[in-house]
């Protein structure tokens, strides 16, 4: 299996419920807890596994503005795994999530540099590095009721703007969207080879109109025989 | 999934249960399952049968837990510290006995001599039919919710025109239309719905248009954004009108048979009576009906009538249908698309195409529904026709001094193109829509110790309905229903502070407010504000003489407060979300739901609801004591399973009668809290298909209405694009008008100005007597997402992704200005000037700045550090913004409102402002990061623990995964 998210970048309209969702679910999670420093002070910061980021795309009149939530691409090329030292991050064979084992890990900070999409953060209280495991606390469990063994991050998306699934089948819906939708990886020019895709906003909807011809000047509207 | 071998198990389920409730961080009230473990919170997600946001939830929603473990919760009731001057916010603690018998003192005292003189007004709650009903048994007039300030030019221009209206009394049709523009939506309602609705309409293919000066938010994803030029948006909208009839693109089947289009106005200019419809004995409008070439009256269902042309009636008198006179309204030159384009700054080829598209989507892309259904005259039916082109609007048309007027002008547009409650358009939702309009009048008695006649608030239709003494001077405390704000649907909060220290008209007791910050961000002039607050008579007495705050934080005005009483969060607390008051009802179905205490209390607080019912016994209020004259209910559980509005009628539309069997009427049931609890905590009455469409004019739904007690009778709801109410007004300030009318000049001319009975566009109010080359730019705001309508910025979490706000301005128009990105300027407005930091962008318009609301806070307040970018770095756009109109005072002294002069609405959106960068050397070094103006530090309040540097929360000790040594050195480097 090769599991990942989808991302439509046409619907995202950066609201932030999946990065809060996220971080609510996780701090109680495999990983937990997210810690927060200066919480209720000056430059709050804590632990996210997932940001959002708003930027504009071009000069205006022609600026669009994209919103793009950033999380783990769980790489099929995972540097970040390649430079731990002691073993703590890894890629599970069976499925392709990017993991860190917290009792093994000496926060060096060496996986977060190697990360070029910035999915890596060093909690400020226990000094490890946490990042997104996809919910594999929740996806693997299966005394939750079918439907929500989902990512937080997916469940609470309120305009569906996340997909989980396998890669690997070429049946599932990440795999649909991801071809129908031309899907495109984040940088793929670094070889990474994130597994996580995005789709790329669609082109505006073109809608008709009536025709009118202009030398035709004001209409005059009639009186028709309608009975209330 | 198939849990791997070599997986823990994560969560131990046997330590943790599954509570629904409602949330209450915003206006949407999504419905929340929460799971507990160890009496914490484990999660809180959205619940997926819950009819409001089918499973998801918001960035709030999500940061619940962090809303509970505030640090500025409150603790305990205070009172100010005696000899302390208020402001000074030094407290002392006292006791919920103490605290109430104290209140009821001076309560009773107050009810037993001049009831007026409470002044009772609630921000953004959602229990108004309560608080609403306490106030009648009061006997004070002067109590209303924070739609003044909000969104009331909504809701009356919807209820004035159709009957509902956008947001909460109705929806775009997302299932079917094809079309969707969205105008004036600064981030604001609503929340997860518009989320939910914007996927469908691009799941589908539907075209999404967004009208706003910002591109940010929901206009990120539009097909089409529109840079309009704040406050012109009726110019756009009643442009493309011009359009629709200059090409005869017109549903006129739908204006004949379900608007007063066809009614005949008396055409009689300079007369009495000139504007009004012509009535026959019985009071019926009449129509030119084609069959009889006569005057036939326009409720019969056997006439057809002309939709144009002038006549003259049978008494002589010269005539013209409404439509007529619509049709030489918006044919005139001003709203041609190349003259509309200079006031909105939209080109007119987009005007045009936008008009040419939508109807080509009403027209040729019209959808039908083949269902059987019965119209108002009994006429069999055999399917729904829809014209798919639907709309939102909210807080960027309402917050304007033109917006009642803009908001019809919107309605009128989908009321042509025949889109009104029809497949794929925009449609009303249960208990809505209402006859136009609902037959309550706002009360003007003030009788000692005897309740109103009626509600405090109602819907006028004739200047008879005002709620003034014999001189024309308002009786209510913010002139609501006064010549200044006739139609002033949910009063004038934001004038209640400064009309009472100014004494105009009167002076007042105790200011009592829940859950609203009107000593900050609520408040236009905030800094003047908070001087009112203090200010004194000669005598050393407060002009405001006792200030009661109710609320669940330590917000700025609880500083400001004689006497703090602490709510309870919204997971403490039971609550409804009623039928009465403000449903949570979809377009299909009819619905309500309540909240319930998810976590026992750790502190001394109540819940609001709770108060209410104890001080309504307390006080003896008729309708909350027994025959005894001792308190009827036990307290609020009792009190709405028990209490009956109408026979049948409660609080709570579901599982009634005493078995719990009966829906929306039935007598009251004593286990329907239990019933609600098991049902997920939501009761949901879905909508027969034949009762889903043309409601106005759909007898198998109107016969279900009036059953529930929504509607008064089963006639048909005639939209009125023609509003002889506006015009009954506008005579009244012609002096033509048979009852009262103003005696000064400047409410004549407001009256004859705005009250036309159809809309029009005019600049607003604030900009026209703003200097436009003193003050070239025009100044809004608005509230993001994960903030949006809640008083939340202190959360932990969410204050991560914001704790600051920036001036937003175009990228060209700071370079021009020598401002760079981050760099400060002062924003200088008629009312004074503020510093604040500069972000550039690429998309706004390039006239307009803005930035997020009431991000900053006072220094000491919510729980924040002292250096909290909050109080350091954040500024509130609210010291630009003065309540009362700009220039001149009129004739007699009298200041004007900055308010919609139909209905009061606050006018936050009309500034204009000036922007000149920081010079080096004009501030000190130590305040070159700061914003201004700067306010003293609140004192910490009794027994408050500050946050701690480092926050860890979980509900339970992590689960790690251990990977093993063996697939460390198996697999080596992966």
């Amino acid at each position: 299996m090769k599991l990942g998210l989808v991302v439509d970048l046409d619907t995202c309209v950066g609201c932030h419920a999946c990065a809060t969702a996220c971080k609510q679910w996780n701090t109680s999670g495999t990983i937990g807890p997210l810690s927060d420093e200066r919480p209720h002070g000056k430059d709050p910061s804590g632990s996210w596994l997932n940001r959002i980021h708003s930027y504009e795309v071009g000069d205006s009149p022609h600026s669009k503005t994209v919103n793009i939530p950033m999380s783990c691409m769980h790489c099929e090329t995972a540097d970040c795994v390649t430079v731990c030292p002691t073993g703590a991050s890894y890629k599970r064979e069976e499925d392709g999530i990017v993991l860190i084992d917290q009792d093994k890990c000496m926060g060096c900070n060496l996986c977060s540099w190697a990360c070029p999409y910035g999915a890596r953060e060093l909690d400020p209280d226990s000094g490890t590095m946490k990042k997104c495991t996809l919910c594999v606390d929740r996806i693997y469990d299966e005394q939750l009721p079918e439907a929500e063994r989902q990512p937080a991050c997916v469940l609470t998306c309120p305009t569906s703007s996340r997909v989980f699934g396998d890669f690997d089948d070429p049946d599932s819906q990440v795999s649909k969207l991801t071809r129908e939708r031309a899907g495109q990886q984040l940088m793929p020019e670094l070889g990474y080879n994130p597994v996580n895709t995005y789709l790329p906003p669609r082109n505006p909807k073109q809608q008709d109109s009536i025709a009118v011809s202009p030398m035709q000047g004001v209409r005059q509207l009639v009186n028709r025989i309608i009975n209330r | 999934m198939k849990q791997s071998q070599d997986l823990p198990q994560f969560e131990d389920h046997s330590k943790q249960e599954h509570r629904y409730t409602t949330c209450y961080m915003c206006a949407c009230r999504c419905g929340i399952k929460v799971t507990l473990e160890d009496e914490k919170i484990r999660f809180v997600q959205g619940n997926p049968d819950h009819p409001v946001n089918k499973g998801v939830l918001c960035a709030k929603g999500n940061s619940a837990i962090m809303k509970q473990l505030s640090p500025a919760k409150l603790s305990q009731p205070l009172l100010r510290k005696p000899g302390t001057e208020r402001g000074a916010g030094e407290f002392e603690p006292i006791s919920w006995e103490a605290a109430l018998n104290m209140l009821t003192a001076r309560l009773a005292n107050i009810r037993a001599t001049d009831p007026k003189k409470l002044a009772y007004f609630t921000g953004r709650d959602q229990m108004q039919a309560l608080t609403g009903l306490w106030a009648s048994q009061f006997g004070t007039i002067n109590w209303a919710a924070h739609g003044g300030f909000c969104s009331v030019n909504m809701a009356a221009a919807g209820l004035y025109t159709m009957g509902h209206s956008f947001w909460e009394f109705g929806d775009p049709d997302w299932e079917n239309t094809k079309y969707f523009m969205m105008w004036g939506v600064a981030e604001d309602h609503a929340s997860n719905p518009i989320k939910l609705g914007l996927k469908r309409i691009k799941e589908r293919g539907a075209k999404f248009v967004a009208v706003n000066p910002v591109r940010t938010g929901y206009q990120a994803i539009a097909d089409e954004w529109i840079a309009i030029t704040p406050g012109t948006d009726g110019m756009f909208a009643l442009s493309m009108m011009q359009v629709l009839l200059r090409e005869g693109l017109i549903d006129d089947e739908f204006l004949i048979r379900y608007t007063n289009g066809p009614q005949l106005v008396i055409n009689n200019p300079g007369k009495q009576g000139d504007g009004l419809l012509l009535r026959d004995e019985q009071g019926n409008p009449q129509v030119w009906d084609q069959h009889t070439d006569g005057v036939q009256s326009a409720l019969s269902a056997d006439v057809a009538p002309a939709l144009m042309g002038a006549y003259e009636a049978p008494c002589g008198t010269p005539v013209r249908t409404a439509f007529s006179i619509l049709m030489e309204k918006y044919m005139a030159p001003e709203y041609a698309p190349i003259a509309a384009s200079k006031v909105c700054g939209i080109d007119a080829e987009s005007i045009e195409r936008i008009a040419l598209e939508m109807a080509h989507v009403a027209f040729k892309e019209t959808i039908t529904i083949d269902t059987e259904w019965t119209d108002w005259a009994g006429r069999k039916q055999t399917q729904f026709i829809g014209r798919p082109v639907s709309m939102h609007a909210m807080r960027g048309i309402s917050a304007h001094s033109n917006g009642f007027q803009t908001c019809r002008a919107i309605h009128l547009l989908q009321v042509v193109l025949g889109t009104i409650d029809c497949p794929g358009g925009h449609l009303a939702k249960p208990p809505f829509p209402k006859h136009i309009v609902p037959p309550i009048k706002p009360a003007k008695g003030n009788a000692p110790n005897t309740p109103l006649e009626s509600a405090p608030l109602g819907f006028p239709t004739q200047p008879e309905d005002l709620v003034i003494d014999e001189n024309g001077k308002p009786r209510r405390i913010d002139k609501a229903y006064s010549w200044d704000a006739p139609i002033a649907n949910h009063g004038l909060m934001h004038m209640v502070i400064s009309n009472a220290v100014a004494g105009d008209p009167y002076r007042i007791d105790t200011l009592m407010l829940f859950m609203a910050n009107m000593a900050w961000n609520s408040s236009m002039n905030t800094a003047q504000t908070m001087d009112m607050l203090r200010a004194k008579d000669d005598d050393g007495e407060y002009k405001i003489p006792f200030i009661v705050t109710c609320d669940a934080f330590h917000s700025e005005t609880v500083n400001f407060s004689d006497l703090v009483l602490p709510d309870t969060t919204f997971l403490e607390r039971y609550d409804t979300i009623s039928m009465l008051d403000r449903p949570i009802s979809e377009v299909d179905a009819a619905c309500d739901s309540i909240r319930q205490p998810i976590l026992a209390l750790d502190r001394d607080v109540r819940s609001w609801q709770e108060v209410m019912v104890d001080l309504a016994g307390r006080l003896k209020f008729p309708a909350f004591i027994n025959d005894e004259g001792q308190p009827k209910f036990k307290g609020y559980e009792d009190f709405i399973v028990n209490f009956e509005r109408a026979p049948g009628i409660g609080f709570l539309a579901g599982w009634r009668g005493k078995d719990g069997d009966k829906s929306l009427r039935g007598e009251p049931n004593p286990n329907q809290w239990k019933a609600y609890i098991d049902n997920q905590c939501f009761f949901k009455f879905e909508l027969k298909p034949n009762q889903r469409y043309m409601r106005h004019a759909n007898r198998d739904y109107m016969e279900l209405a009036k059953e529930a007690g929504w509607v008064g009778s089963t006639d048909q709801i005639v939209i009125e694009i023609y509003s002889e109410t506006l015009q009954k007004f506008r005579l009244a300030g012609q002096g033509l008008y048979d009852g009262p009318q103003p005696t000064e000049e400047h409410h004549k001319e407001r009256l004859k100005t705005y009250f036309d009975p159809l809309p029009f566009y005019y600049p607003p109010l604030e900009q026209a007597r703003t200097d436009a080359q003193e003050y070239p730019f025009y100044a809004v705001n608005q509230r993001p997402m994960f903030m949006y309508h809640s008083w939340d910025s202190q959360n932990s979490w969410l204050r991560q992704i914001m704790s600051q706000n920036y001036l937003y301005m175009h990228r060209s128009k700071g370079e021009a200005l020598g401002i760079k990105d981050f760099g400060w300027a002062w924003v200088e407005s008629h009312n004074g000037r503020i510093r604040a930091q500069v972000k550039l962008m690429e998309g706004v318009n390039p006239e307009t700045v803005w930035t997020w609301n009431a991000i900053a806070k006072q220094q000491g307040t919510w729980g924040l550090s002292d250096d909290a970018n909050e109080s350091q770095q954040g500024f509130l756009m609210n010291h630009l913004i003065n309540e009362l109109l700009p220039g001149e005072a009129e004739a007699g002294g009298h200041r004007m409102t900055n308010s919609d002069p139909v209905t009061g609405q606050a006018a936050w959106y009309d500034l204009r402002v000036k922007i000149t960068p920081v010079g080096k050397d004009e501030i000190p070094l130590s305040e070159q990061n700061l914003a201004w103006p700067r306010f003293d530090k609140a004192k910490a309040l009794p027994n408050f623990t500050p946050a701690s540097k480092m926050s860890s929360y979980s509900s339970h000790p992590n689960i790690n995964i251990s990977r093993g040594w063996r697939d460390i050195f198996s697999r080596g480097e992966k």
